[in-house]
């Protein structure tokens, strides 16, 4: 396998300056609840969301840098498609959040049709993922590799600085769903060739009341 | 290998000169059968009992103006098989006709594959209540393999695509999926009037969604808790929520 293009790695990398750092993917409410505490704890609720939230983000990251490829045309439809895979409010809020971010970080960075096509809107994350990731000369498997593994990462991180976890530890973790994370960014790979409307759609009825609960909530560190 | 039953049943209901609805077409297939009754068109027999192997198919029309609501005699036991099993439901609901889709919950007993699929398109100004429940496996059973896929088109735009997947038990039994539930369902609800305030309690979310419809997402310990759960947030998102009650 050729060497990874230092473009695609700025994509995945955390300092990217697209506000990731601000949403815990539901690890904050997570902890809140109890139900993540230490380590062990973590890794089964990145599994349970990677499965899920992290399969749909990576379908919907690779569909969009396949669609980048072709003319420059509207995203709308693909937007729509993750409006429905996206029942709560307030993870569509946090999506869309993350999408005008990153969106705005790409922009800065790369020229791309698909780019512009985005411009003054804010399309859900994997939406603009995967238009920045054609952008930075990537293809949909790039794309989807980097919206589950960066899901990933992103809880990971979240749950050390809430919990004040040991991070070689968290990290050791992270490697250890390095298989599962290949293999979601795989399965959504395939699913994006075939028809947007029937991308995965797997639910997490969980991540979804948190999400709700944590934008309720007084006192909080991240957006979600 | 040995071949399941593949029923194909079909019911359209369509409103008359009068708006009155009138059952155009019941059919039954084989084990798959349909009965109508005064408030509801029933599904029974074997319908409710899909083994491994089946492929089970209802076709639902519900024309302008029309109302129909389907029940089931029973819960749904979800059974073992020398091939997965399958149900698909299609619907479509012309505009100003209500589909109520409440069949009694389905069990995924131990060593069922089963996948259930449901598409339903609405036209502008249809609408609809989906009830769907799951109970993971018999009492004190661990579940079979399970997948449901629910898509649904409003005026020709998605309006919900939704999955369960019960497949690895990491993945669905994982604190950010279904955790430790035994019990897990869904409503949604479609048309006009409801709810656009999101709403929250044990084991429960009442979610409005970006086209008109809310969907309720509920996990309980039991069947019977989860249907309270459903029932009280069903109240809520028709916009109803001083009438919620505090049972959940």
């Amino acid at each position: 396998m050729a060497g990874t293009d230092a473009a695609l790695l700025l994509l995945a990398d955390s300092r990217l300056p697209a506000g990731g750092h601000a949403h815990s993917g539901g690890v904050e409410p997570a902890v809140a609840a109890g139900a993540v505490t230490d380590v062990a704890d973590l890794t089964v609720f990145l599994r349970g969301r990677l499965a899920t939230a992290g399969l749909v983000a990576a379908a919907l990251a690779a569909a969009a840098c396949a669609h980048a490829a072709g003319p420059a045309d509207a995203f709308d439809a693909l937007d729509a498609e993750a409006d429905a895979r996206t029942p709560s409010p307030a993870q569509r809020r946090a999506a869309r959040a993350q999408g005008r971010s990153l969106l705005r970080a790409a922009r800065a960075t790369w020229a791309h049709p698909a780019l512009d096509a985005l411009a003054g809107t804010a399309p859900h994350h994997p939406v603009a993922l995967g238009a920045a990731t054609a952008a930075a000369g990537g293809g949909p498997g790039d794309a989807a590799s980097i919206a589950a593994f960066t899901g990933v990462t992103g809880g990971a991180s979240a749950a050390v600085r809430l919990l004040g976890l040991d991070p070689l530890a968290v990290n050791r973790a992270v490697a250890g769903l390095a298989a599962d994370i290949d293999a979601v960014a795989a399965r959504a790979a395939d699913a994006a060739r075939g028809p947007w409307a029937e991308l995965p759609a797997a639910s997490a009825p969980v991540l979804d009341l948190y999400a709700e609960l944590h934008a309720g909530a007084d006192l909080r560190l991240f957006e979600s | 290998m040995t071949r399941g039953y593949t029923p194909r049943a079909a019911v359209t209901a369509e409103a008359d000169a009068a708006g009155r609805t009138r059952l155009t077409r019941l059919r039954s297939d084989g084990p798959l059968a349909v009965r109508a009754t005064a408030d509801a068109v029933y599904l029974v027999g074997a319908a409710a009992s899909p083994l491994g192997g089946d492929d089970a198919a209802l076709d639902l029309a519900v024309g302008p103006g029309a109302r129909l609501a389907i029940r089931s005699a029973a819960t749904a036991l979800a059974l073992p098989g020398p091939a997965p099993s399958r149900t698909t439901v299609r619907a479509t609901v012309g505009a100003g006709g209500r589909l109520d889709y409440a069949p009694e919950p389905t069990v995924a007993a131990r060593g069922c594959h089963h996948h259930a699929k449901a598409l339903v398109d609405l036209a502008e100004g249809a609408s609809l209540r989906w009830v769907d429940e799951l109970i993971l496996g018999r009492h004190a059973e661990p579940p079979g393999r399970h997948t449901s896929r629910f898509d649904v088109t409003y005026a020709g735009r998605p309006l919900l695509r939704h999955e369960l997947v019960l497949d690895d038990p990491a993945v669905y039994g994982s604190t950010a999926v279904l955790a430790d539930a035994r019990a897990v369902g869904s409503v949604l609800l479609a048309g006009p009037d409801l709810a656009t305030d999101p709403f929250t309690a044990e084991g429960l979310s009442v979610l409005p969604l970006v086209g008109p419809g809310v969907l309720i997402t509920a996990t309980a310990p039991d069947s019977a808790a989860l249907r309270r759960r459903l029932a009280d947030a069903e109240t809520y998102a028709r916009g109803l929520p001083e009438t919620i009650s505090h049972h959940t």
